[in-house]
């Protein structure tokens, strides 16, 4: 492998990697691409990448990837002046596309789950809501996923490498399933599973050891999460579980969060 | 200006974007103030876990990080075991101890190679390196993936794997895929040696603080998924008593609650602590490896904790090939049975140090209410005295080599928020 000669008349595109409120999983799926990673390092420009580098460059950037959702007054604002650096802004993972786990909150009372975890409380200065990157600025694409998957995050960078859009599936999980010839959990088993109103792309994975799905890449377009709901009750799934199953890493998806509402209390 | 105005000076929560601030003013080569913030947005992991079911806590808090997951997964399913009086059979705590394994080695090999190594050679990245030593970075490169290989044949994905659970594992892996992993396990184990012998003609910073150590210790093994909690100071006590010994503080000037023991002292987990409390229970020629490398038992240089972690990792390929060579899969893969009221505790070494779960169980199995104390929040309060006695050993440098300085002293901790430590603002006052 020898460094790639830079694109004619012009500097590599500049890649940019931002982090907001996650647990860094997602950019970590980056450094995770152990055989495609110094291929990447060649082809594009790491502008800003703090888990990677202590360099950083202004912008402009040609993609940014962002990681996390909003919930602070800061977040609010950094966004903002992101976008307006980014000439192309991919989201990745459930928190920048849904709201994250921490999304939970934004169906409860802020100041007492505060109080819950800080001693004191009056500290700690964050929104009220956990919301994701698309109801703050304009996304370009989005990769979903807690985390997002390897495949599709090195298939998004290569197609934008070569100008064309990525390539991503927007089935449900289900139908993976089918595709991969996985046996179905809910009919064989009875055990409680998001597949039906979940998009696909990672690979089946909950299924394929006997578990249900628990919807981390969030739901599928024009989910119909009341069926799914009404079938699960009929396995004999419970209001609680029925409520936390679609109250999970991407909760504060809508479809996921009415459904979830609708068990709630 | 009055030392008070000063303190409220500080900015107590700068919101700047993953950052790490440390302010500091120094007279005649000592500091006489300090401060050390970090601003992770809360999420309330233990708040949103209040209602529901015992068996979400370990995906719920495998999600507080990326990095780290299996720390996470291994203490809530181990804590939820004790509150609900479950006994795990031996095969799936061996099954256990191999995908931590995993996670050490990603981990540590992420950290040594990519992240900590670049400051000894005053390089800003991995990606630097490899054009200057790419053997170096491609040998790391393969250790860290077979790392993730380990995780995702055993959890199905390495980052926030799913194929395990509170009683054991979904599925167990067929007994073929797993003793195939064992050739690369070993050839993974000789590049690490390499690499230490590699990291072992880094420069490090000469600097000695006088730590209290604490980790798990195993009545035969190095530490990883089992053990008593000992410290330097002669501590030994079982993981439930982890909170009559250890409290976490809340300082207005960050947003992780930090450790300390009961009687005030700060304390240090990690590689490290785990290294010097157990150097014993290592195989005798990793040991030797070790002193070889200049890493010997009472080591307290802070910088040389990137020695420690890749000793660990040799040790994590050694023993991830001993537990694949003999794995048969554990039947059942899981044990269940009903839920019970109850109170339990879980305490792992995590690649970062020990971390402390304790959850509290209605009888209906739903959680009522859950405590995590994670290793960086342990070793805030000592990464803030490491800063002080790295700017007064080092206070001659001017004032961009002082700050790499301070970012690598606050990297030998590998802090789950090293991301935000590749940005530190350090503001030297000098009088």
């Amino acid at each position: 492998m020898t460094p790639r000669e830079t694109k004619p008349g012009g500097s590599r595109p500049k890649l940019a990697v931002w982090k907001f409120s996650s647990c860094d999983g997602c950019q970590l799926t980056l450094l995770d691409c152990e055989d495609e990673l110094l291929d990447i390092a060649d082809a594009v420009e790491i502008a800003y990448f703090l888990e990677a580098t202590r360099t950083t460059q202004p912008g402009p950037y040609d993609v940014s990837l962002v990681e996390g959702s909003i919930s602070t007054a800061h977040e609010v604002e950094r966004i903002q002046e992101i976008r307006r650096d980014s000439r192309i802004l991919i989201t990745i993972g459930a928190c920048a596309t849904a709201g994250g786990i921490q999304a939970l909150r934004n169906s409860m009372d802020h100041e007492s789950l505060k109080a819950s975890v800080y001693p004191s409380p009056q500290f700690i200065d964050a929104l009220d809501t956990s919301t994701p990157i698309a109801d703050h600025v304009s996304v370009d694409y989005e990769l979903r996923g807690c985390p997002i998957d390897k495949h599709q995050l090195v298939e998004a960078i290569t197609a934008l490498l070569k100008g064309r859009k990525p390539s991503i599936p927007d089935y449900s999980q289900c139908t993976e399933c089918k595709l991969a010839g996985t046996a179905c959990v809910m009919v064989t088993k009875g055990i409680p599973c998001l597949g039906p109103v979940t998009q696909g792309g990672c690979g089946n994975l909950c299924p394929r050891v006997g578990r249900g799905c628990y919807g981390c890449f969030g739901p599928k377009e024009g989910a119909n999460t009341a069926a799914l709901a009404a079938d699960l009750a009929a396995l004999g799934a419970d209001r609680r579980t029925i409520r936390d199953l679609f109250g999970g890493f991407t909760a504060g998806a809508p479809a996921f969060a009415e459904e979830r509402s609708r068990h709630d209390g | 200006m009055t030392d008070n105005t000063r303190t409220i000076q500080v900015e107590a929560l700068a919101r700047v974007e993953g950052e790490g601030r440390f302010k500091v003013r120094l007279e005649g080569g000592k500091v006489v103030r300090s401060e050390f913030s970090i601003f992770e947005p809360p999420r309330y992991f233990e708040g949103l876990l209040r209602g529901r079911s015992f068996r979400d806590a370990p995906d719920v808090t495998s999600r507080i990080c990326g990095i780290c997951p299996i720390a996470y997964i291994m203490g809530a399913s181990q804590a939820m075991e004790d509150a609900l009086g479950w006994q795990i059979t031996r095969p799936i705590a061996d099954l256990r101890r191999l995908i931590y394994c995993g996670e050490w080695i990603q981990s540590h090999v992420l950290h040594t190679h990519m992240l900590h190594a670049p400051d000894f050679l005053g390089l800003p990245d991995s990606i630097a390196l490899a054009q200057s030593n790419r053997s170096l970075v491609e040998n790391g490169l393969a250790a860290k993936k077979m790392g993730n290989r380990l995780m995702e044949v055993i959890g199905g994905r390495s980052v926030h794997p799913v194929n395990t659970r509170v009683g054991g594992f979904y599925a167990a892996p067929a007994a073929a895929e797993i003793h195939a992993l064992v050739p690369e396990l070993e050839r993974c184990e000789a590049l690490s040696v390499t690499a230490l012998d590699a990291f072992s003609g880094f420069d490090f910073p000469d600097l000695e603080v006088d730590y209290l150590f604490v980790a798990l210790r195993h009545e035969s093994e190095y530490p990883i998924t089992e053990g008593r909690i000992v410290s330097s100071a002669g501590l030994d006590i079982p993981v439930e008593a982890f909170p009559e010994h250890f409290e976490e503080h809340q300082v207005p000037h960050s947003n992780a609650l930090q450790g300390a023991t009961v009687d005030g002292r700060p304390y240090l987990v990690g590689p490290l602590a785990r290294f010097n409390l157990n150097a014993d229970r290592l195989p005798a020629d990793i040991l030797a490896l070790a002193e070889r490398a200049g890493l010997a038992p009472g080591c307290r240089n802070p910088f040389k904790s990137l020695l420690a972690r890749q000793v660990e990792t040799i040790y994590a390929f050694r023993e991830a090939a001993r537990l694949a060579r003999d794995y048969v899969p554990p039947a059942p893969s899981f044990v269940e049975e009903p839920p019970r009221a109850g109170t339990g505790h879980g305490i792992t070494e995590a690649p970062r140090g020990i971390c402390y779960h304790r959850y509290e169980v209605a009888d209906d199995g739903a959680i009522v209410s859950a405590t995590i104390v994670p290793p960086t929040s342990q070793n805030q309060r000592q990464i803030e005295l490491d800063l002080v006695s790295t700017v007064e050993r080092f206070h001659e440098l001017d004032d961009d080599d002082l700050q790499w300085r301070c970012e690598q002293a606050i990297r030998n901790y590998d802090p789950c928020i090293s991301c935000a430590t590749h940005f530190l603002k350090l503001d030297v006052e000098r009088a």
